[in-house]
């Protein structure tokens, strides 16, 4: 009895000792990439699990290497590998791909000209399986109206880049774009023109019992046009009263029809910028 | 005895609905000016309007200019009116013409809306018959009238953008200026909103009203009492009121307001002509004006917002009317707003808005 007893006690400690010796055979690489192929080494046969950040995969293998695809290991992070009924498991960890997906973020989606530090520009840095590249990465960043523009690099801290950028001095739909290697992301920011710097109008016609009243073109400061649509408002002022008409600035210029008077004084005025005085008489 | 009630409640039925469908219709004639004003306005509120012709002189206008005239045109808001009530009073009465107030209140697709005429009124074959002066319809020859087309569209975030692509800003807008007042027994927020952008905005503007234990009692909003879409730099007033509420029950309000980036049109433009503070009819302080449609457009409902200032440019009252024609392309058309008695002395100045509905436009 007791020697039936010894041999059985000396099958299990050889059956835990084999067990022991597959489970130690099972070989992780070092230096995983998401989106690039993995080999994993292993012994004897069974099933493999690899159960990473949202995603897990299922191998049967036989002895010798399980071979991961590239696109199958899309998830940066942290891996266990496992084989059924085996107690053991392996860690490895998976880096990030190369850059190919960018996210920028481009503030304000409109802004006045010349103005400085207002465009902030933020990119975060991901590859292809939107796994965020934490190390260090060059950004361009590229702010343009027209012709001119300006370019400037950054490095990225655990995955992003930011900048802060002046608004040009002229005006129009500014192009920021952020590139990373072959990838370009393109925001639109309207730099627009500031009030007007100075108001003035004549008399553009008259006909029946209308006089036309028309503006120079309205610019800014910097010589930038004032944006189409900005409300001007003329005012008549004669004995029948007042005639006002808002009138809408259109390639510039801004236009409007008012009562023909044997003495009337109009005036002329754009949010806080008032314009000349004309004395009109005489139908 | 059920089937003598079931006969009883047939007839009863039938009764009721020819009485229903049968609107009071009289062309008996008229003894004195006044029953014929009635008299002929009972019969347009009734859509009879061979019955109102009949007590109207027909030197005076034709039954198709009548006509017209009384259900409206061009889709303004007289098309979506109905004449609620009328009131007539005699100014006048020699012993073949008078001279009848009528006091016309419609009901309408904005609320309701009020016409005061003085109408002549004329002893016809022994009969009193209005004559009615009839509205010159001005004709706009035909022309072609050039118009830069200005609007602004708005490309929007699409399904397949990133999270980074945000859409563009709504519009920075700025509440200039507000005054709270007690008046007709309630209390009335007014004051001044602007687009500050460069961009159109849809704004409303509203207010909460907090009682002494700070607690919400009331929330309103200046409803049609304001432009809702300002262009770039366009100033608007807004007037919300509380009925039934008295200052002194009102610890504090809130402010509270809305901007939204909308797709608009800068067109048409509305000239303001000759506007002036003067007593209407009744004698009541009105500003008084002419409306002129410089686009080429017909704008079928025009609605007039007036802001009248103190000495010191704070705003002291907001006022708004609607015109019952439409405002067709080059022609004048005359307007008149409400301004309280009490407070005309103590206006300064004065700033006129309008807000236009077009239906071929939808806006």
């Amino acid at each position: 009895m007791r020697t039936l007893i010894f041999i059985l006690l000396v099958l299990a400690v050889c059956w835990f000792a084999a067990d022991c010796a597959r489970a130690a055979e099972l070989h992780v690489p070092d230096n995983a990439v998401a989106g690039q192929p993995l080999t994993i080494n292993a012994a004897g046969s069974g099933t493999l699990y690899l159960i990473g950040p949202g995603q897990m995969i299922k191998r049967e293998f036989k002895s010798g290497s399980v071979d991961i695809k590239g696109e199958e290991l899309r998830s940066a992070g942290r891996w266990i590998a496992i084989v059924k009924g085996d107690h053991q498991s392996q860690v490895f960890w998976v880096k990030p791909g190369k850059p190919a997906n960018l996210s920028f973020l481009a503030r304000p989606s409109r802004v006045p000209v010349a103005r400085p530090n207002v465009i902030s520009g933020v990119t975060f840095v991901f590859d292809k399986y939107q796994n965020m590249v934490i190390d260090s990465t060059p950004v361009s960043f590229k702010l343009s109206v027209g012709d001119a523009g300006s370019t400037k690099t950054v490095t990225s801290h655990a995955g992003v880049a930011w900048i802060n950028s002046a608004s040009a001095a002229k005006a129009g739909a500014a192009q920021f774009v952020a590139s990373v290697g072959d990838t370009t992301v393109r925001r639109v920011v309207q730099q627009v023109a500031a009030d007007p710097c100075k108001l003035q109008m004549h008399v553009a016609g008259r006909s029946g019992d209308r006089v036309t009243v028309e503006t120079d073109p309205i610019r800014d400061c910097s010589g930038n046009p004032v944006p189409d649509g900005t409300i001007v408002t003329f005012i008549q002022t004669d004995k029948n009263g007042k005639s006002t008409v808002d009138a809408r600035i259109k390639k510039d210029i801004a236009r409007a029809e008012l009562p023909a008077s044997d003495n009337a004084t109009i005036t002329v005025a754009a949010g806080v910028v008032l314009g000349n005085e004309l004395h009109v008489g005489g139908r | 005895m059920a089937r003598l009630l079931l006969i009883i409640f047939v007839i009863v039925t039938v009764a009721l609905l020819a009485a229903g469908g049968i609107h009071k219709s009289s062309t008996a004639p008229a003894s004195n000016p006044e029953g014929a004003v009635q008299a002929m306005f009972s019969n347009v509120q009734g859509h009879d309007w061979n019955g109102a012709y009949s007590y109207i002189s027909p030197a005076s206008v034709d039954l198709q200019t009548f006509t017209r005239e009384l259900t409206g045109r061009d889709g303004s808001l007289r098309t979506y009116s109905q004449l609620e009530s009328i009131g007539v009073r005699t100014l006048k009465e020699t012993e073949n013409e008078a001279l009848v107030r009528t006091e016309l209140k419609y009901s309408t697709a904005v609320g309701a809306f009020y016409d005061t005429r003085d109408l002549k009124v004329v002893k016809d074959s022994g009969n009193w018959k209005v004559a009615w002066a009839a509205e010159k319809y001005p004709a706009v020859p035909p022309q072609v009238i050039p118009v830069n087309y200005l609007r602004w569209d708005i490309v929007w975030r699409g399904v397949g953008d990133d999270w980074g692509a945000q859409n563009v800003e709504n519009p920075n807008c700025r509440i200039l200026s507000m005054n709270a007042v007690e008046r007709e027994g309630g209390l009335i927020i007014m004051g001044e909103v602007e687009n500050e952008d460069t961009v159109p905005a849809f704004i409303t503007v509203g207010a909460v009203l907090t009682d002494n234990a700070g607690k919400d009692v009331a929330e309103e909003s200046s409803f049609d009492q304001v432009s809702h879409v300002l262009l770039p730099k366009e100033i608007s007033p807004y007037r919300i009121d509380f009925p039934g509420i008295k200052k002194s029950d009102v610890k504090s309000l809130r402010m509270t307001h809305n901007w939204m980036l909308v797709p608009a049109s800068a067109d048409p433009v509305i000239g303001v002509l000759h506007q002036r503070i003067e007593k209407d009819l009744t004698g009541r302080t009105v500003l008084k004006g002419e409306l002129l449609n410089e686009s080429g457009q017909t704008v079928n409902i025009p609605h007039v917002l007036a802001t009248f200032y103190d000495n010191g440019g704070k705003v002291i009252w907001v006022s708004d009317a609607y015109s019952d024609h439409a405002l067709l392309p080059q022609t004048p058309q005359p307007f008149s707003v409400a301004l309280r008695d009490d407070l005309a002395a103590n206006v300064h100045s004065y700033r006129v808005t309008v807000n236009h509905y077009s239906l071929n436009r939808g806006n």
